[in-house]
């Protein structure tokens, strides 16, 4: 252990802590910009330093071990005034837009201005200009507000693997770009927004499209559905400023009844839908000698990246289109048919945790109702600043329910939200359908937790069948590399593109990091265990939909408007 | 190579072939002519005088008898194309194609030096005609460029004959790996690269870090706009670095070293690969060297050329095939360099000392130099001064003896204003400290700092906001980017400078300067973005009457600064 002085309190800390770090066991708060906890600790911004006894310079908290006897001070006059200037330099090379930008009053750099109460900025030179990427569905890029902390780069190259951002130019002119400053939309950018998530600025954010919906929603000719994904649910409250964990879902439906949506439904439902025609793909494949291990297709980030990177694996994907996506042409075809509307008139919003979401709805085998068949695509984050504009206060709202038919669903379709959630809701399922017994423990606790690579073998009648799960692309990328070597017996892998499965979507609420992402899963399972039904077989409006209209799983109707093809991208040279 | 005796039997036998170049003449050969063929004399065109020279000895039938050496880089280069003959040691200088009969038929057939082309000590009557005699070379003192007068830099032989790799053979046979870092730590060697940290201790660190491999580095970037120190000796001396680099091997456990070269010096480049070459067919590279078990080879990386790839971490992460950018210190390279890896890292002037320090030890060396700066250091030599180009002084000599003695003085008549030492992070130091010595805690002293060994003399017409904006005009273009203290900071300095340059200056500007320049030094992420304040810090410190002038009365004395009311 490590004995130190920090602001004349000693501090025990164990070899390799940093002095922030330490400095939090004696309640010192030193700002930050750059670092981000177990992500990105370079020490580019130099808010953080402190004094250090001895040291020739002033030293970054956030990359500095703390060292024997050290004796640091974190807040005398010098280094408050030392942080301030260095503040004052960030922000002259800042647009001062607060007022117009995305992240007003959820800005990390805004904040610091705040706290050191910055009143003057004394230096009038040279701003970077470089023009706003809005080539992407999803993510937009506005180098102006970037203050060059390469979180996204680190989030972007290390834990999803894409590398579509890097460093570029240098001194004053450095930009955080796609190589060469492409295009985003260009790149092999999966569009998965985890970048959106961790920058501390306004410089990536989401597409807002709250606009086309509150148009929609004004047009009395369109009859405006809603779904929502699972995880919007245990994430919307904190959007709206709850803690993280809270669960609003029937304060969420409440408040999409009032901004007047026709229909309120639920991708709960596709989701359970997902469960018997993935369920069925996989055991057609294990009995007819198909591409094996089977690998979820409910993640269009993840589409994407196999897409560019593992193009020869295509054949492994589920060939099951995303819950969204089930969702939109049932929409259009039975839902229209059922209740007697003309599907042009239908107008199909979803509010997903995700980004990539609103780049899959736009792909253009996405419109097998005769429509595109999810004409918008929300993020939590959207749907929170619509709430905002509409003055609803989520908290003083009723329960409601879903309606009918297309809002009715189970546990099993709840737990999509989560990593490994898809996993376990097949396993209850394709358990029974196989064994014809019921599922004494339904709760595959092995499926859940952050782990980035989780592995397990379930005994379904005789067949022992083995299972992977993986979360963030950089853990998909290492039993992809299995399979390409030939050395994964699987038979079933859930791949989710983002950290902790769709509740840490780069559509969440900001900030998502591990404590937070830890908080909705738990919020997730307690969802699906306040659930009556729990296994998607059993969903009542599932079991109705294959009567009426689809027939069977895997049938004529099924391949027609809940399965698709993908498309061997490649990778930019 | 086998064994100490076997490099012992080519010293002999090469050492007797070059008895002439030590001024014994020879029954067989009448002359070595050494022809710089440095940077500064191949523009000057020696390759010219050269192929002139040739011409005149075939003409005259004595083409064998007669070698032409080209050199690295002797010193003195606004005076080249420069040579020196051998045996009697003449020293010509400014030499055109047309002088090159001249030399062969009267000085080389006939025994008569040729006058004219000779050096003449400025207000002497005669020239020089011996190279050691001349006052600029006398005061030098040569470890680091100990070779350049004498030796081909593309034949091992010649290094060998001058003791070259006999220290390495030393380090492997007779001594043990804590002998060598104890040896150097002795010396008081400190590196030659700018930081001036004791390189013995660097070794020992690495010697002591948990890690394998272990890898050593030789930094050969040299961004210093105008310095060419390295240069020189990677051109004229290349295996002096390499058996350096050998002996640290030795002495840390390393088994692999890296050159990185920026890919501006081709000649140096093609220089130290010839010489790897000629270093693994002798055994001095490769496997078992000397019979002591010990493995060592060497690889050259080229750098792109940033300024900012010469400092230690970013030059590391280039090597990694990354972009060359700083990263925080600790770890340091000692721990983790290379690949992670324990690395030590050295200038490729720093390993130019290391074989004399094992050969002569270390108390030879010590007894150079003052008292916490031991050796030699070389310097460039640039601006307003008579003799410019490469000079090597033991530590402590004076700037006066710099400027005026070896440097010649100021030209014109111009009266001495600032020399300023260091590059863009060094300083510039006034008339009243010339009688500094130079060393690293002197010059720290005064504002400056010793660096890679830029000098550059300023005279009266110089203005000082204007050199201060000129370095850091350099910083603004180099900045790597990463941290914001440098990427903004020296960007806003450079602003306030132009301004207050064109006349737009306004009162409480050189404060803001000074709150700017402390608190980059105090809080950038690498080196340049410490000492990038430091020529603005040391001309407000010794000419803010400058800046006032310029601020207050919108004037610029020395007509430099276009300034609009
Ligand atoms: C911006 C910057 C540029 C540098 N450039 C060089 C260089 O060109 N050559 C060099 O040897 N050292 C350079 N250094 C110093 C190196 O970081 C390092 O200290 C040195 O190579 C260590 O070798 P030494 O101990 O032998 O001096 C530079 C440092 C900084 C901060
Ligand atoms: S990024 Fe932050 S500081 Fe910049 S304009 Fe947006 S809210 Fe303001
Ligand atoms: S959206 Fe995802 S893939 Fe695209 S740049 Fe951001 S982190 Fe990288
Ligand atoms: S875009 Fe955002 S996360 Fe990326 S470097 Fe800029 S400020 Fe940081
Ligand atoms: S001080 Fe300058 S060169 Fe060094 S890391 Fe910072 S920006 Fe890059
Ligand atoms: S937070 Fe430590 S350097 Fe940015
Ligand atoms: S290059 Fe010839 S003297 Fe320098």
């Amino acid at each position: 252990m490590i004995n130190l002085t920090i602001d004349n309190q000693q501090v025990v800390v164990e070899p390799g802590t940093s002095i922030l770090e330490a400095a939090q066991k004696v309640g010192a708060k030193i700002p930050t910009l750059c670092y981000y906890k177990d992500l990105n600790i370079i020490g580019a911004c130099r808010i953080c330093v402190v004094e250090v006894q001895g040291a020739r310079t002033l030293i970054p908290a956030c990359v500095a071990p703390v060292a024997e006897g050290m004796v640091v001070k974190t807040a005398t006059p010098e280094v408050i005034k030392v942080r301030k200037l260095i503040l004052e330099l960030i922000l002259s090379d800042h647009p001062q837009e607060c007022l117009t930008c995305a992240r007003n009053q959820n800005c990390e750099l805004q904040k610091l201005a705040e706290e050191f109460g910055i009143k003057e900025i004394r230096f009038a030179g040279a701003k970077t200009e470089y023009p706003i990427d809005d080539s992407s569905p999803a993510i937009i890029r506005d180098p102006r507000k970037c203050v060059l902390c390469r979180r996204c780069i680190s989030v972007c190259t290390n834990v999803q693997t894409v590398q579509a951002l890097c460093a570029e130019n240098r001194g004053f002119n450095t930009l955080i770009a796609p190589a060469f400053n492409e295009k985003l939309a260009d790149m092999e950018c999966v569009q998965c927004g985890q970048c959106s998530l961790v920058c501390p600025t306004g410089a990536i954010v989401e597409r807002d499209d709250t606009a086309k919906v509150w148009a929609a929603l004004a047009d009395p000719e369109k009859h405006v559905v809603v779904q929502t994904a699972p995880a919007t649910r245990v994430q919307l409250g904190e959007a709206l400023g709850a803690e993280p964990g809270s669960i609003f879902t029937g304060q969420m439906v409440a408040g999409l009844r009032r901004l007047g949506f026709d229909k309120v439904f639920d991708t709960d439902f596709t989701a359970d839908l997902t469960i018997l025609e993935e369920g069925n793909e996989l055991l057609q494949r294990v009995t007819t000698g198909g591409t094996l291990p089977m690998i979820t297709s409910c993640s269009p980030g993840w589409i994407k990246f196999c897409e560019h990177f593992y193009p020869d694996l295509l054949d492994h994907l589920s060939t099951c289109k995303s819950p969204q996506q089930m969702f939109g042409p049932l929409v259009k075809t039975y839902y229209a048919e059922k209740e007697d509307i003309d599907p042009a008139d239908i107008y199909c919003v979803s509010i997903m945790p995700c980004t990539a979401k609103k780049y899959e709805c736009q792909r253009p085998e996405m419109n097998s109702s005769g429509y595109q068949d999810v004409d918008v695509v929300l993020t939590t984050r959207e749907l929170g600043r619509m709430f905002k504009q509409a003055g609803l206060d989520a908290s003083n709202l009723p329960d409601e329910e879903y309606d009918e038919p297309l809002g009715i669903s189970t546990g099993a379709g709840e737990i999509f939200g989560a990593s490994g959630g898809v996993m376990e809701a097949a396993l209850r399922t394709v358990y029974e359908v196989v064994t014809g017994e019921t599922l004494e423990n339904i709760d595959f606790e092995v499926c859940r937790g952050l782990t980035g690579v989780k592995e397990a073998t379930v005994q379904v009648g005789d067949l022992p069948v083995k299972v992977a799960i993986t979360n963030g692309l950089g853990n998909a990328r290492k039993v992809l590399d299995k399979i390409r070597a030939g050395e994964a017996d699987y038979h079933f892998i859930e791949v989710m593109c983002c950290p902790g499965g769709c509740i840490g979507g780069g559509g969440s609420p900001i900030p998502t990091d591990t404590d937070i992402r830890l908080k909705r899963i738990t919020a997730t399972y307690t969802e699906d265990e306040r659930m009556s039904l729990r296994k998607s077989h059993e969903n009542p409006a599932i079991i109705a939909l294959y009567e009426e209209f689809l027939g069977k799983p895997l049938g004529h109707k099924s391949h027609e408007l809940l399965h698709t093809k993908y498309t061997s991208r490649g990778v930019n040279k | 190579m086998k064994s100490l005796d076997e490099l012992a039997k080519i010293k002999e036998s090469r050492r007797a072939a070059l008895k002439i170049r030590e001024g014994v003449p020879s029954a067989t050969e009448k002359a070595h002519v050494m022809m710089c063929g440095g940077a500064g004399c191949i523009s000057s065109k020696c390759l010219d005088v050269v192929d002139a020279m040739k011409e005149a000895l075939n003409k005259n039938g004595i083409a064998d008898q007669v070698q032409i050496i080209l050199t690295g880089c002797m010193g003195p280069c606004d005076m080249g194309p420069v040579a020196i003959v051998y045996p009697d040691a003449t020293f010509y200088r400014r030499l055109k194609p047309k002088d090159a009969e001249a030399i062969v038929e009267e000085h080389i057939m006939q025994g008569n030096q040729i006058p004219r082309l000779m050096y003449r000590t400025p207000g002497a009557k005669e020239p020089t005609p011996r190279v050691n005699d001349i006052d600029l070379f006398a005061k030098q003192k040569k470890i680091v460029l100990r070779n350049n007068f004498y030796i081909d830099p593309t034949s091992i032989e010649d290094y060998i004959a001058n003791d070259g790799y006999a220290a390495l053979g030393k380090a492997l046979t007779k001594m043990q790996p804590e002998d060598i870092i104890e040896e150097i730590k002795k010396s008081g060697l400190r590196g030659r690269g700018g930081a001036g940290f004791s390189t013995g201790m660097k070794w020992g660190f690495t010697a002591a870090a948990s890690g394998a491999p272990k890898y050593v580095v030789c930094n050969g970037d040299e961004g210093d706009p105008g310095a060419f120190m390295d240069r020189s000796v990677l051109e004229g001396d290349p295996h002096s670095v390499i058996e350096g680099m050998a002996i640290c091997g030795r002495a840390i456990g390393a088994e692999q070293g890296y050159v990185y070269v920026r890919a501006e010096y081709p000649l140096a480049i093609e220089r130290l690969d010839y010489a790897l070459q000629k270093a693994r067919k002798n055994g001095l590279l490769g496997k078992n060297l000397f019979g002591s078990g010990f493995n060592f080879d060497i690889e050259i990386r080229i750098g792109a050329g940033a300024f900012v790839c010469g400092e230690e971490t970013a030059l590391l992460t280039s090597i990694e095939g990354k972009r060359g950018e700083p990263r925080p210190r600790p770890p340091f390279p000692a721990n983790a360099g290379v690949w992670g890896k324990p690395t030590v890292l050295n200038n490729v002037e720093t390993w130019a000392n290391i074989p004399e320090i094992i050969l002569k030890g270390a108390d030879a060396y010590a007894a150079i130099g003052t008292e916490k700066s031991k050796g030699t250091k070389v310097f460039a030599l640039a601006g307003r001064i008579n003799n410019t180009g490469i000079i090597e002084v033991p530590m402590g000599t004076t700037l006066r003896e710099i400027v005026f003695e070896i440097g010649g003085g100021i030209p014109r008549k111009k009266a001495f204003k600032a020399v300023q030492t260091g590059g863009p992070s060094g300083g510039c130091i006034p008339a009243e400290h010339l009688d500094t010595p130079v060393d690293y805690d002197s010059l720290g002293a005064l504002g400056a700092i010793m660096g890679s060994g830029g000098m550059i003399v300023l005279d009266e017409d110089t203005c000082m906001v204007d050199i201060a904006k000129f370095f850091l005009d350099f910083i603004v273009d180099e900045s790597c980017g990463k941290c914001s203290p440098c990427r903004i900071g020296t960007k806003r300095m450079h602003e306030i400078l132009d301004n207050i340059s064109n006349g737009k200056g306004k009162e409480g500007d050189i404060e803001l300067l000074e709150e700017l320049a402390t608190t980059i030094k105090a809080t950038a992420l690498c080196g340049l973005g410490q000492t990038a304040p430091n020529p603005v810090l040391s001309t407000i410190r010794y000419f803010r009457n400058e800046y006032e002038e310029h601020i207050r009365d919108k004037k610029c004395s020395c007509n430099v600064c276009e300034l609009k009311e």
